[in-house]
């Protein structure tokens, strides 16, 4: 029993040292922001580099944990980032307290994210491996496309919808637009900042690691596993995997209302909310470690800032980022390279070199 | 109705050209079981060199045209070499996708780099105008009636040299079952590559129409494209070379309605709808086949 | 009255019966075998009994309830459970994850407990690590409690799998071929560890076997598949001593 006992600790050190890994970080970064050290470039990025590492988390638990490929993960961000930046602007008079206000439009954009990961797992589900990859990139695109027709207005008969233009909205005098279409949302107050988004990593990073230790994780995880095996000890497949998908899409939404109010116009675009951004998180969640979240914070970090750092390369950036994930991928991946490096590595070696003396 | 019946040739029109393109996708789906995502910007690069021939060069169109088959089946070959073999029987399926994603970056940038952002206007390699029936209320523009016939040449040489030639029964037999096939003596590596080299070059034909129907070119053009052909591949069955056939045409015809009848805007998400109806009453895809996993 | 009465059940896939009229009457407490040749139908029967399969007709009763056509969780709700011939194990959780998942039904909080390590969550938690690992200790796995699953040695996946399927509590446990793949060392221990786990636990225990020896070393009834129908059923001297069994076993 105590041999049990410690690994438990173990265990719990693992977890630990992730967390400790990201206040570590906020407070190297934190320090540097306010004793000027950091560029006004890097200090654009210290917000999305939040935001795409609790996208990387999200995804991680649907592909890791649950065991399926998504492509549309953006399309739950979009979701929560125009529920939230909605709600910010509806309530901008309403509420006065910045904070109080963000807190509720977080609320309000993890919970949208999470009804329309209800409503999409129900069909998405059902279906297998890469079906239900490109089921769910196609759900990704129609929520942008159908974002970018959508008018709501609000005056003092309430909330006006239409997906035709301004004018239908009826609005009277003293209403206004709040989405515009394809112009989307202007003016969403811009409360995000550094330490909102470190505490919203945290908070995602506690719901996802001690979900994976719970009987829940541990019900998810028999699904992905072996499904069969699942039913048969009596785990209700259906059930747990919408949680899984549910859970990741509301995290999505939290990065979204992230991203809305870090920007003053909000765009549902192909390169902000379309498959490509799915498809960047994606190489995150896989670079990073399959299952592995804190290699999912670090990809998603290093990966967010390394076109950044690489603009003196302007031109060639994009281009080394391409080749860099190639070789990374063959790297980590190839059967012919693994073994050379199981085979060169230097742990083998040494351990090889003390076989020999023993004998 | 003169209208529709134009809407509706524009559709198969446009539906052919996904069908050739999607052709690519299923057939190294079916072999290699992957997705190949860099499969689009395949298109791209062969729009990119009838462009460099016949417009910078100013050679004959026809010579470009030839030669960009030659390069996209070179390109295609060279990329499943080097980047899709290594990662043969890796432990995730996931692997092989993300390098695709990454070499489809990386053909984007290289574009980017090479010929600069701007959209390019791209010369149509037939210049026939056309027929113009029905007093001319019905026209068929030239670039439509080639791709149509181009659609349904390629379709019926591609069926006849898979169930008739040596080399497409062993690409039946590969993608039945890998470890079987190679047991029987066939050259697996060979065979995947071959899968890989003629769809790389359907998809420079499938450039070279695309961008005499829509004449813009831009390193992105191959993009959107690619996904609603891998849509259609998979509306149609993934695997199955009739499936991308139906799968393509049907959603040109869906996406060229939906624009006309019912929004311009929503009408990539009318044809994603769609697939997500088709895959939830059939689930492999209009003929797509059914596995079950034995208990 | 009898814990598992199975009547007339009867499937086909595609005009061929695969399982043609099969019916049994196992008591409580009994150690039960399937055997036949292989393709009889034997692993369709399981698979029939668990709810993988719908019967076209014929009746399943476990304890007087009717579970025929039930899903496969309701049926393990009833109190079925079973292990698979091509092992089934869940292989990146380790061994112990492995008995807690098949502990799920048994020991219960809610996700939101879990996720906020409220009381209940580390309670809860403690009882299933002690039995887990009294189970495991039974079956001699206790000291791989961390090890994952996929790293074991065949003979103890195969314990692993039993020790998951008791943890759901059954009262009728089936066991898919569970010495293919051992040597004759490791089906002697397997045979003590059955007819342990049958007097420990007073478990009712169907069994599918090739190894003959197993068969009848443990199993105090048998029946006979042959082509989805029944050969034969009696007590297992009597069986393994009808003509008809060994003509189907050994061929004219």
């Amino acid at each position: 029993m105590s041999g049990k006992k410690f690994d438990f600790k173990k265990l719990l050190k693992g977890d630990f040292s992730t967390y400790l890994m990201v206040i570590v970080f906020y407070i190297i970064l934190q320090t540097m922001s306010v004793s000027g050290g950091l560029s006004s470039l890097f200090k654009g990025m210290l917000v999305p580099l939040c935001i795409y590492s609790i996208m990387a988390l999200s995804l991680n638990l649907t592909v890791g944990i649950m065991g399926e490929l998504s492509l549309g993960h953006a399309g739950f961000m979009c979701v929560g980032a125009f529920a939230g930046a909605t709600f910010s602007q509806l309530t901008r008079d309403a509420i006065s307290v910045d904070l109080l206000r963000f807190i509720l439009a977080i609320l309000v954009g993890a919970a949208a994210a999470a009804l329309f990961g209800f409503i999409i797992g129900i069909p998405v589900l059902r279906l297998k491996g890469d079906y239900l990859a490109i089921v769910t990139l196609a759900f990704g695109e129609i929520i942008k496309n159908v974002i970018n027709v959508i008018y709501l207005g609000v005056d003092d008969n309430g909330l006006h919808l239409s997906i035709k233009d301004e004018a239908a909205l009826n609005l009277s005098e003293n209403g206004r637009v709040i989405i515009k279409g394809a112009q989307g949302i202007t003016g969403t107050p811009k409360n995000s900042t550094f330490t909102i988004g470190i505490v919203l990593l945290l908070i995602t990073l506690v719901i996802v690691l001690n979900l994976v230790h719970s009987r829940s994780g541990r019900a998810i995880m028999a699904i992905r596993d072996n499904r069969i095996a699942a039913e048969s000890i009596g785990i209700n497949v259906t059930k747990y995997k919408m949680m899984a998908f549910v859970i990741s899409a509301s995290l999505a939404g939290v990065a979204g209302v992230l991203y809305s109010h870090n920007l003053s116009s909000l765009l549902a675009q192909p390169k902000n909310f379309g498959y490509n951004m799915s498809i960047m998180i994606l190489v995150y969640v896989v670079l990073g470690g399959i299952g592995n979240m804190r290699g999912s914070i670090i990809a998603a970090m290093l990966l967010t800032a390394l076109p950044e750092l690489l603009r003196g390369f302007s031109d060639y950036r994009m281009l080394v980022y391409a080749i860099v994930l190639i070789l990374m991928m063959l790297f980590n991946w190839a059967p012919a390279c693994l073994e050379f490096r199981e085979r060169y590595s230097l742990k083998r070696m040494f351990a090889g070199k003390k076989a020999k003396e023993a004998q | 109705m003169m209208s529709f019946i134009n809407y509706l040739i524009s559709g198969i029109s446009l539906g052919s050209i996904y069908a050739i393109i999607a052709l690519g996708y299923t057939m190294v789906y079916g072999i290699a079981k992957m997705l190949n995502f860099a499969h689009g910007d395949v298109i791209m690069v062969g729009a990119f060199t009838v462009y460099t021939v016949s417009s910078t060069l100013g050679m004959n169109p026809v010579i470009g045209v030839i030669l960009s088959v030659i390069v996209c089946t070179v390109l295609g070959m060279l990329i499943e070499r080097v980047a899709y073999k290594p990662l043969r029987g890796a432990t995730s399926p996931l692997a092989v996708l993300i390098t695709a994603i990454g070499v489809s970056y990386l053909l984007q940038n290289l574009a980017l780099l090479i010929f600069g952002a701007n959209s390019k206007s791209f010369a149509s390699v037939i210049t026939w105008k056309g027929l113009s029936l029905a007093d001319g209320r019905l026209k068929i523009s030239g670039v439509t009636i080639v791709t149509i016939a181009a659609c349904i040449v390629i379709m019926v040489a591609l069926t006849t040299f898979i169930n008739h030639s040596k080399a497409g029964q062993a690409m039946l037999a590969v993608s039945e079952d890998k470890g079987a096939a190679q047991l029987m003596g066939i050259n697996v590596n060979g065979t995947i590559a071959l899968t890989f080299a003629i769809g790389s070059g359907l998809a420079a034909i499938a450039g070279v129409l695309l961008c005499s129907a829509y004449p813009t070119l831009s390193p992105y053009t191959g993009a959107m494209p690619g996904i609603k052909a891998f849509v259609a591949a998979v509306f149609g069955g993934i695997g199955s070379i009739p499936g991308a056939m139906i799968g393509g045409i049907l959603l040109g015809i869906i996406e060229i309605l939906s624009k006309a009848y019912i929004s311009q805007q929503l009408s990539d998400a009318i044809v994603f709808a769609v697939l997500i109806v088709v895959l939830l009453v059939k689930p492999t895809g209009i003929l797509g086949r059914n596995i079950q996993e034995k208990v | 009255m009898a814990l598992l009465e199975v009547k007339n059940l009867t499937i086909s896939f595609g005009g061929l019966k695969a399982v043609d009229n099969f019916s049994v009457s196992i008591e409580k407490g009994q150690l039960y075998g399937l055997i036949g040749p292989n393709g009889a139908g034997k692993t369709t029967v399981f698979n029939l009994l668990t709810g993988v399969y719908k019967p076209d007709s014929g009746s399943v009763e476990l304890d007087g309830h009717n579970i025929t056509g039930k899903s496969t969780i309701e049926i393990n709700h009833a109190g079925i459970a079973r292990t698979f011939q091509n092992i089934r194990l869940f292989k990146e959780l380790s061994v112990l994850d492995n008995v807690k998942a098949g502990l799920h039904n048994e020991f219960k909080y809610s996700t939101v407990a879990g996720v906020l390590r409220l009381p209940s969550y580390w309670k809860v938690e403690k009882q299933m690590d002690e039995r887990a690992m009294e189970l495991l200790k039974v079956f001699d796995l206790d000291q791989e409690a961390q090890t994952l699953a996929a790293n074991l040695p065949y003979g103890k996946q195969r314990k692993l799998e039993i020790a998951r399927a008791l943890a759901t509590d059954p009262k009728l446990l089936l066991l898919d071929e569970p010495a293919a793949g051992m040597n004759p060392n490791e089906t002697a221990e397997l045979m003590d560890t059955i007819r342990f786990v049958r007097d420990h636990f007073d478990m009712t225990i169907l069994l599918i076997e090739h190894d003959m020896k197993l068969v009848s070393g443990i199993c105090e009834k048998l029946t006979v598949l042959n082509f989805g129908a029944i050969l034969a059923c009696g007590d297992t001297s009597a069986v393994l001593n009808n003509p008809e069994v060994i003509k189907a076993y050994l061929g004219e």
